[in-house]
């Protein structure tokens, strides 16, 4: 059984975290072939060659990949598709984008959001924003699956896969790309760290989230934030927690003025430790919370900054 | 221009979701159900399409059990023009699956040949993000997923996408499927005179026997089953404590 894994790649750049943690997944089912499909690719190659559980590399350099677009990205995988059985891509935005137009140009169903791999055509995912884990069998001659990275470990970086080039399949022209509006941040990222702190509707501005960040600073952490606290215009989009946004598991997750929404739950109650800081002792995020310190979080934060020096 | 937007019937994000306990699917005999809410989103960006004058009629289409005739009606309510209604199951339990919707999407689309299609980027319930993209690949139109603004310039639209790395702005050629994320717009609610009025809108029943589509699920879905859970901790006084037990007791800081 052979895999072909859609490498994780912004501006150029391998996701090293995102690529491995789905390679982790996906060895299992064959050997694993990594197609970096970008303006550009050498480098991302390069990167992808070193990841462990790679047995090969696929650059395919063309400036119709440089910008993530689904149509062009999707077309090229179906033209490399005869010799694999598996299709998988991590499930970034990226990766939802693209392996559902691919399964439907297969004429398959794309299994989303893989948390366990289970047998060569039966997996786990998850419904219902968590609520339940459903296991399903794929009939399809292809399997098309993301993966969901939060539940995989990352790669060791100590490969040396071949790298080959490949023909880029064309630009059918339907959308191009105008902007991208990313911000630079020294923080580690979301899906990758191991300590976040999450703001919700109760920092109450965007000026009070810099105690928040503050705190993830001292901690080296990743900030996050609630749908509330993105809608009123508190955080940027990125960094949203949950259903619709990122799915985390760090080894530590601080939820600051969050309620404890089913669909924010969704996306981190798999962390290892869970602390909830609220000043509403019923508030649903207590019952996940491993700590839970119920409090005014204009207090609490500050104090809990200088408690850590 | 028309446009077509595709709404599915969902349990209420609301509600708690209760696995059946001999691992056959998810309970919904008696659960209230409502509109997906990225579908709403969908539906009201079309009416505020049409009230900008970028859109001439709005067409609802529902795939799914006889039951999605209340779906239609709410977005008949909010504003659309008429309903198309493929009733495809008989059990509000069967799930039609992503490729199979767009397949029934597809001939729609060929019929009504509308400018534009608008899609939730996701149910709630099955959680798959699919649909859109799979009809955008089988007509070959452009893609646009994650919308948080969409503007119409004639034979092209310009998204902004919620990406992971912040927003990604692109231009898509029409006819184009844009899916749409949360932060799009807030949908309105129906008023009761246009509660009454979609009573009387047109909504046509059809099968997919009328589009020649087999809806057989490629997918066995062999069990379903409750996350594991996790249990509450404990409640501490203050900092200081809290401090220590994530240094002493948790080891994580
Ligand atoms: C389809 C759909 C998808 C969604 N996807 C997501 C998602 O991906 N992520 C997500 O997060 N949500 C998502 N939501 C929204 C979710 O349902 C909740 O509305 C949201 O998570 C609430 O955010 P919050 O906890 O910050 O706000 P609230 O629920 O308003 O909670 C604010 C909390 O702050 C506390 N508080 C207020 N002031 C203070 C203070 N001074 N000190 C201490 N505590 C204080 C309050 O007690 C309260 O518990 C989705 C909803 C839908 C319908």
């Amino acid at each position: 059984m052979a895999v072909l894994l859609l490498a994780e790649i912004n501006g150029g750049e391998l996701s090293a975290d995102q690529t491995g943690k789905a390679v982790t997944a996906a060895k299992s089912l064959g050997d694993v072939t990594v197609l970096c499909a970008s303006a550009g690719c050498a480098d991302a190659a390069a990167a992808a060659a070193k990841l462990d559980g790679v047995a090969a590399v696929l650059c395919a350099d063309d400036a119709a990949y440089g910008n993530g677009l689904a149509e062009p990205i999707a077309d090229l995988i179906v033209s490399l598709a005869g010799d694999f059985d598996h299709i998988v891509a991590p499930a970034t935005s990226n990766g939802k984008n693209i392996l559902p137009r691919v399964a439907a140009l297969l004429d398959v169903m794309v299994i989303s959001d893989v948390t366990g791999i289970v047998s060569a055509d039966t997996f786990e995912r998850p419904i219902y924003a968590g609520n339940a884990v459903q296991t399903v069998q794929s009939a399809d001659a292809k399997k098309v699956i993301s993966i969901r990275t939060s539940g995989f470990d990352a790669a060791a970086e100590t490969g040396s896969a071949s790298v080959t080039s490949v023909d880029a399949a064309g630009d059918p022209g339907l959308s191009s790309w105008v902007e991208d509006k990313v911000q630079a941040s020294d923080r580690p990222e979301l899906t990758s760290a191991k300590v976040i702190v999450s703001g919700g509707r109760g920092v109450g501005s965007e000026e009070n989230f810099a105690i928040i960040e503050q705190l993830a600073d001292k901690l080296g952490a990743a900030v996050g934030a609630s749908r509330a606290a993105v809608d009123s215009g508190f955080a940027p989009n990125d960094w949203q927690v949950g259903q619709t946004g990122k799915v985390v598991a760090p080894e530590l997750y601080i939820a600051i003025g969050i309620s404890g929404a089913i669909q924010h739950l969704a996306g981190m109650k798999d962390s290892k430790v869970i602390v909830a800081i609220n000043k509403d002792e019923e508030a649903p995020i207590f019952q996940v919370a491993d700590y839970g310190l119920v409090a005014d979080l204009f207090d609490a934060v500050p104090a809990l900054n200088d408690a850590l020096g | 221009m028309k446009v077509l937007v595709p709404v599915k019937r969902v349990i209420d994000y609301n509600v708690k979701v209760r696995v059946k306990a001999d691992g056959g699917g998810v309970d919904l005999a008696n659960v209230k159900m409502s509109m997906n809410p990225f579908d709403e989103i969908a539906v009201e960006e079309a009416i505020r399409l049409k009230e900008a004058g970028v859109v001439s009629e709005i067409v609802a289409v529902s795939i799914g059990v006889k039951q999605n005739q209340e779906t239609l009606r709410t977005a008949l309510a909010m504003g659309a023009d008429r309903a198309i209604l493929v009733i495809a199951a008989e059990d509000v339990h069967t799930d039609i699956e992503p490729l199979a919707v767009a397949k029934l999407l597809k001939a729609i689309a060929e019929e009504e040949e509308p400018g534009l299609i608008l899609l939730g980027k996701q149910a709630i319930d099955n959680d798959m993000n699919a649909t859109g993209q799979m009809l955008s690949a089988l007509l070959g139109w452009s893609q646009a997923t994650f919308a948080s603004e969409l503007a119409v310039e004639g034979d092209s639209a310009t998204v902004t996408r919620e990406v992971d790395g912040g927003l990604q702005t692109i231009k898509v050629t029409m006819p184009a499927i844009v899916t749409v994320d949360l932060r799009l717009n807030e949908p309105r609610y129906a008023s009761l005179p246009n509660i009454m009025k979609a009573k009387r809108k047109p909504l046509d029943e059809k099968t997919p026997a009328d589009y020649g589509v087999d809806v057989a699920p490629r997918l066995t879905i062999t069990k379903t089953a409750e996350p594991s859970g996790r249990a509450a901790g404990v409640i501490v006084a203050d900092v200081a404590e809290l401090v220590a037990k994530l240094k002493d007791e948790a080891g994580v800081i």
